[in-house]
């Protein structure tokens, strides 16, 4: 059965006031074949690069992220996965969020209940798993991302624990299953459900949070309230939170079972072309770095210049990042910015000297925990998870 | 402005507390482009999902009949897509001769 709710939203939009599309005469070409998409509006947002649009999934100009190491929540990445999205039910004041399951006493959380615990702050990256999946090399089916399905905002709102100690959690509880609001357009669509191990989910720094950089969440980020998963990608920072259970045994639904699934070897990745051994939920971040301050293809001026851009990784930190100016052949260690936090993306900068002519600018991370960024591009069938060193080609005139 | 000042007045008087949000997307406009079977397509694939899902994918001679039908079988296997079995072959067409 066709829920009529989503059909309606798509043709009266105009109806109940929202802005119109405006389709911004824009368009941007991202760096790989079939890399033509609309640049579009949508409510409050700024113009965004337009992958999707039922369900809305917009992805960040990558200019954006050379503005500051907070990413803007106008300029947030979007996904949505199902597209039964009852904007029109969102009542704050009224919104629940079930606490059930193997506890010891099943909650009925408002939003109030919540702003009553004591609340944390946290800043933390959020990155799609898909990001950067049209890069794949062989290509392969899914979201057509360039490096913009990430985003690094402060979160504020209080420790899952602190709900789940509230509730009482079952001795023998295993995991911790959760949704949101949004649903399947048919019955038979798995709905979007994801699950982690309770330690994970108990360890304090798993929050639910109502605030992205001191403002309400966007609508389009999760409003009223998402989990937050620090380092984790961002298939578990379930929006529009309003369901929480805890499971004896390990959650057995599409969504962890069937989907978002990485190759079970040491990088996640595979000889490309072929099907994984095994595999296993995907989980933490691997170390990326960018460079934010100069775009690939364009002119700088030659002579002195300095280079800036960020580095992230699932929670150890960033304990260095180099750059080269020739391709490779050499590398000169950046100077690391202000330490927002192990789940931040950290600031770099480097001061070089380009002579006129053409560069490839290269940029790697190297992480607390000893993890490198690799020199080739590893490749899995999702296309998830590519933490090659980036390159910039610049010409100096 | 005392246009203005009455703006002002109304802005403040707006009760504080919340209420059910005011929030629709902007009206759809991605098409599927025309091709055999279209209106097969646009009834089964654009019940769920938009046609720039289909517009975005790779391109190219090894994104064609068999990466196709793979889509469209797992739209029905995983995602419980109500596609009557008649109707595959020429979803599949489209897709692999349209884009």
């Amino acid at each position: 059965m066709i829920h009529r709710r989503t059909l309606m939203t798509a043709s009266s939009a105009l109806a109940l006031g929202a802005s119109p599309l405006r389709a911004l005469a824009d368009t941007i070409k991202l760096p790989f074949e079939n890399g033509e998409r609309p640049i579009v509006k949508y409510p409050q947002k700024r113009p965004m690069i337009g992958l999707t649009q039922r369900p809305p999934q917009l992805e960040t100009p990558f200019s954006v992220f050379n503005e500051g190491v907070l990413t803007p929540n106008d300029a947030f990445f979007v996904r949505y996965h199902l597209a039964n999205i009852p904007f029109d039910d969102i009542d704050p004041d009224t919104w629940t969020i079930e606490i059930k399951g193997a506890v010891d006493k099943p909650l009925k959380l408002k939003l109030a209940d919540l702003k009553r615990l004591p609340a944390i702050d946290l800043v933390a990256v959020n990155q799609c798993s898909g990001n950067s999946r049209g890069f794949s090399e062989p290509r392969v089916a899914g979201g057509q991302l360039a490096n913009g399905a990430m985003g690094n905002a402060r979160w504020h709102g209080v420790p899952l624990k602190a709900v789940l100690d509230q509730a009482g959690v079952k001795a023998g509880a295993k995991q911790v299953a959760y949704e949101g609001f949004d649903g399947p357009v048919i019955d038979k669509t798995p709905k979007f459900v994801k699950a982690l191990d309770i330690d994970h989910a108990r360890d304090g720094e798993v929050m639910i949070a109502w605030q992205m950089n001191g403002a309400d969440l966007p609508v389009l980020n999760g409003f009223p309230v998402r989990m937050i998963v620090p380092g984790w990608y961002g298939t578990y920072w379930m929006k529009h939170l309003n369901e929480v259970t805890v499971l004896d045994k390990e959650y057995d639904g599409f969504w962890m079972k069937g989907a978002y699934r990485i190759p079970d070897t040491e990088n996640a990745m595979i000889e490309p072309g072929t099907a994984p051994k095994a595999t296993v939920p995907i989980n933490r971040f691997n170390v990326r770095s960018f460079i934010t301050s100069v775009a690939d293809g364009t002119s700088v001026k030659a002579g002195q210049t300095t280079l800036k851009g960020i580095a992230f990784d699932g929670g150890s930190g960033i304990k260095a990042v180099d750059v080269s100016a020739d391709d490779g052949k050499s590398w000169v260690a950046a100077k690391l910015g202000q330490d927002l936090g192990k789940y931040s993306f950290r600031e770099w900068t480097l001061p070089v000297t380009l002579a006129a002519g053409a560069h490839a600018l290269k940029v790697r991370a190297t992480a607390n925990d000893g993890k490198v960024q690799p020199d080739k591009p590893g490749w899995n069938p999702p296309g998830y998870m590519r933490n090659v060193i980036e390159s910039v080609r610049v010409t100096a005139a | 402005m005392k246009r203005f000042a009455f703006l002002l007045l109304v802005a403040i008087a707006l009760p504080v507390s919340a209420k059910p949000i005011n929030f629709a997307l902007p009206d759809e406009t991605a098409q599927f482009k025309p091709g055999p079977n279209l209106e097969v397509v646009q009834g089964n694939c654009g019940a769920c999902h938009s046609a720039d899902y289909v517009q975005t994918q790779p391109i190219g001679p090894k994104f064609k009949k068999d990466f196709w039908q793979a889509e469209v079988i797992k739209m029905i296997k995983v995602y419980g897509a109500p596609i009557d079995e008649k109707d595959v072959p020429a979803i599949v067409d489209y897709l692999a001769t349209t884009y």
